[in-house]
C-alpha cells in the first residue's frame, strides 16, 4: 500500500491526543482517590486544551485525505456496518467530551454530581473523565478496526493492529504528559514517564509480535487463484496499460527494498527504543523529555508509514508486469 | 433474485481490448461525468477505466500458452467494498444486485477500494470520486434501445462473443448454462466474496473423427459374402 501522509498524521495525533487525556486522567483518578496530590484545575484544563489541539491537528489532517472533503459529514451515516464510519462518530464525540472536561476544569464548574457508596464524591470532571476514557479507547479501537476488519488485508487483520493502536497512541500520550508535565508541574513529570515506560515497552513487545507475525504470512491468494488459470507456471505479459493506473499507484509504496530494510529498525529505534532508553536513564525534567517525545513521534510517523507500506495487497498479483 | 453478470470466456477471448475501448467510449459519454484521461498523448498515459485487459502465459516454452483476461468489477455476492463505505454511497441493488457508486454521496476516501482484493475500482483524479464498472446500467434497462442492444457495451463490442451477460440466478438463462456446461469459475474463491461474474476456463479443442465418418459401412464393397461387382465404384481403400 501506499502509506498517504493525511492518514499518518491523523493516527499518530489523534492517538498521542487520546493518549494524553487517559494520561490526565489517569492522574486525577490517582489524586481523587488520594495517591496523588490534586492539581491545579488550569493542570488538567490547559492539557485537555492540548489534547484538543492535536485532535483538531489530526481531524483537518483526514480532510486532505479526501476527495470531497465538503461532503464529510455524509460519513457518519454507515455507522450500522463501516468502521470508518464509527470513527468519524467517534472521534467529534470525544473531541466534544474533551472540550468539556477541560472547560469544566478551567471554569471551576465543578458541583458533586453523585457520591460513591465509600463516600468517594464525584464532581463534573470526574465523570465526565469517566466518559472520555471510555470514548477514547472506543476511538483508539474504531481507528485501528478500520484496518483489522479488512480480511484480505492479512497483515493487518490480526488483534494485534488493535492492541498497537492503543499502546503505541497511549505511550505517546503518556509521554506528552510527562513532558508537559515537566513545565506545568514538575512534581507530577515522574509519575507520567514511569506509566509512559511501562506502555513504550508494552507496545514494543506487541509490535515487535506484529512484526514477527507478518514476516511469517504466507499469501493464500495467487495468481493461480486470482486468474483461475490451474498451470504450475503463470506468468503476467501484460497490465493492460502502459502509462500506469490507479492500482499501480495506489497501492505500491514506490520505495525500494533497502529503503523499507531501513526504516523498519529505524521506527524501532525511534519510536520504542531511543524514548525507554531516555526515559529509563534520565529523571523526568524537560530536557529528557522534549527530545524524548520528538523522537517518538517521529517514530511513530515512520511506524505508521511502515504499517501501510508493508501490505502487500492481494490486487498487486495483476499487476506484477507492465507489457 | 436477479443478479445481473458477465461470463468471460477465455477461450475465446483474443486480447483486442474492443470491450476495454467501447466500456471507455460509452461511460465517459454519459450523464455521470467523464471518465478522465491524464497525458493521453504523452509518455505516460494514464486514465480511469472499468475494464482492463491483461495477459498471462501458462507454461514454459514452447509448451505455452496465452490467456487474455479481462478484467473488471465482478458484482461480488458477498461485495467487501459496500459495508466499510462511511457514507452509503457504495451499494449494491436490490433489485438486479449491480454494485454501484453513487458519485454524489462518495467523499473520494478510497477505503472501498482497498477492502476490494480484484483491484477493480478505479478512483478517478479529476472528479474525485471513486468509479467502476456499473454493467452499463445506463442502458441495459434503456427502452429507447432495440431490446437486443440493451447489453453492456462490453459485450456488444466483443468481435468473438468472449462476454456472455445475463441472470446468473435464472437456471436457465445462458450465463447459467454457460457455467454448468463449460466448468465457469469464480476469481479468488478464498476471499469469499462470491463474485457474481464468472470465467470459462480454456479448453482444449478436440473433434472426434470415428472410423464410419470417413468410410461408408454400408459400402456394398464391404458387406460379407457380397459378389464383387465392377460395376460399382472404388471404395477409398481401394484408391489409395
Amino acid at each position: 500500500m501506499r502509506p498517504a501522509f493525511s492518514v499518518l498524521f491523523l493516527t499518530t495525533l489523534i492517538g498521542a491526543g487520546q493518549g494524553l487525556f487517559l494520561a490526565l486522567f489517569t492522574q486525577q483518578t490517582y489524586a481523587l482517590v488520594g495517591q496523588l496530590p490534586v492539581q491545579s484545575p488550569g493542570f488538567y484544563g490547559y492539557g485537555a486544551v492540548l489534547a484538543l489541539v492535536l485532535l483538531v491537528v489530526g481531524l483537518g489532517a483526514s480532510f486532505a485525505h479526501l476527495g470531497h472533503p465538503e461532503r464529510a459529514w455524509r460519513a457518519a451515516s454507515q455507522w450500522r456496518t463501516s468502521w470508518l464510519s464509527r470513527e468519524v462518530i467517534a472521534l467529534p464525540a470525544f473531541m466534544g467530551v474533551v472540550f468539556l472536561y477541560g472547560a469544566a476544569h478551567l471554569m471551576n464548574w465543578t458541583p458533586v454530581l453523585f457520591k460513591l457508596p465509600n463516600g468517594l464524591a464525584l464532581d463534573t470532571t470526574a465523570v465526565l473523565g469517566g466518559i472520555g476514557t471510555v470514548l477514547a479507547f472506543t476511538l483508539y479501537v474504531c481507528t485501528a478496526m478500520i484496518y483489522a476488519c479488512l480480511r484480505m488485508m492479512r497483515e493487518w487483520h490480526s488483534p494485534l493492529t488493535v492492541v498497537n493502536y492503543i499502546l503505541l497512541g497511549g505511550g505517546s500520550g503518556f509521554l506528552l504528559a510527562a513532558t508537559y508535565a515537566a513545565f506545568a508541574a514538575p512534581s507530577q513529570a515522574g509519575f507520567f514517564a514511569t506509566w509512559a515506560l511501562i506502555i513504550i515497552a508494552l507496545g514494543l513487545i506487541t509490535r515487535a509480535a506484529a512484526l514477527w507475525r507478518n514476516a511469517r504470512l504466507r499469501p493464500v491468494t495467487t495468481l493461480q487463484s486470482a486468474t483461475g488459470i490451474k498451470h504450475p507456471r503463470v506468468e503476467q505479459k501484460s497490465q493492460g496499460a502502459m502509462g500506469g493506473s490507479y492500482n499501480t499507484h495506489e497501492f505500491f509504496h514506490g520505495k525500494s527494498a533497502a529503503f523499507i530494510r531501513a526504516i523498519k529498525p529505524s521506527f524501532l529505534v525511534l519510536a520504542f527504543i531511543g524514548p525507554m532508553a531516555l526515559l529509563g536513564s534520565a529523571p523526568a525534567v524537560a530536557g529528557a523529555l522534549v527530545p524524548a517525545f520528538a523522537m517518538q513521534y517521529l517514530g511513530l510517523l515512520a511506524e505508521r508509514w511502515y504499517f501501510f507500506a508493508e501490505v502487500n495487497h492481494p490486487q498487486n498479483i495483476y499487476y506484477q508486469t507492465i507489457g | 433474485m436477479t443478479q445481473l453478470a458477465l461470463v468471460i470466456d477465455l477461450n475465446v477471448c483474443v486480447g483486442c481490448h474492443a470491450c476495454v475501448t467501447n466500456c471507455k467510449q460509452w461511460n465517459t459519454s454519459g450523464s455521470a461525468g467523464p471518465l478522465s484521461d491524464f497525458n493521453p498523448y504523452e509518455a505516460n498515459p494514464n486514465g480511469t477505466f472499468f475494464n482492463r485487459v491483461q495477459t498471462f502465459e501458462a507454461g514454459t516454452f514452447p509448451n505455452t500458452e496465452t490467456v487474455h483476461f479481462p478484467k473488471s468489477c465482478l458484482h461480488c455476492e458477498n461485495p467487501p467494498c459496500v459495508p466499510v463505505c462511511p457514507t452509503g454511497a457504495s451499494y449494491k441493488r436490490k433489485e438486479d444486485g449491480i454494485v454501484l457508486v453513487d458519485y454524489d454521496k462518495c467523499i473520494g476516501c478510497k477505503y472501498c477500494s482497498w477492502a476490494c482484493p480484484y483491484g477493480v475500482r478505479e478512483f478517478d483524479e479529476e472528479r474525485k470520486v471513486m468509479t467502476k464498472c456499473t454493467l452499463c446500467v445506463d442502458r441495459i434497462y434503456d427502452e429507447s434501445l432495440p431490446e437486443e442492444r440493451r447489453k453492456p457495451s462490453c459485450v456488444l463490442a466483443c468481435p468473438p462473443g468472449a462476454r456472455l451477460f445475463g441472470d446468473v440466478h435464472d437456471p436457465e438463462s445462458e450465463v447459467s448454462v454457460a457455467i454448468r456446461e463449460r466448468a465457469g469459475y469464480s476469481l479468488m474463491p478464498e476471499a469469499d466474496t462470491k463474485p457474481a461474474n464468472q470465467y470459462l476456463p480454456r479448453r482444449k479443442t478436440s473433434v472426434k473423427v470415428r472410423d464410419d465418418e470417413l468410410y461408408r459401412a454400408d459400402n456394398p464393397h464391404k458387406i460379407d459374402g457380397a459378389p464383387f461387382d465392377h460395376n460399382l465404384p472404388p471404395t477409398t481403400e481401394e484408391l489409395n
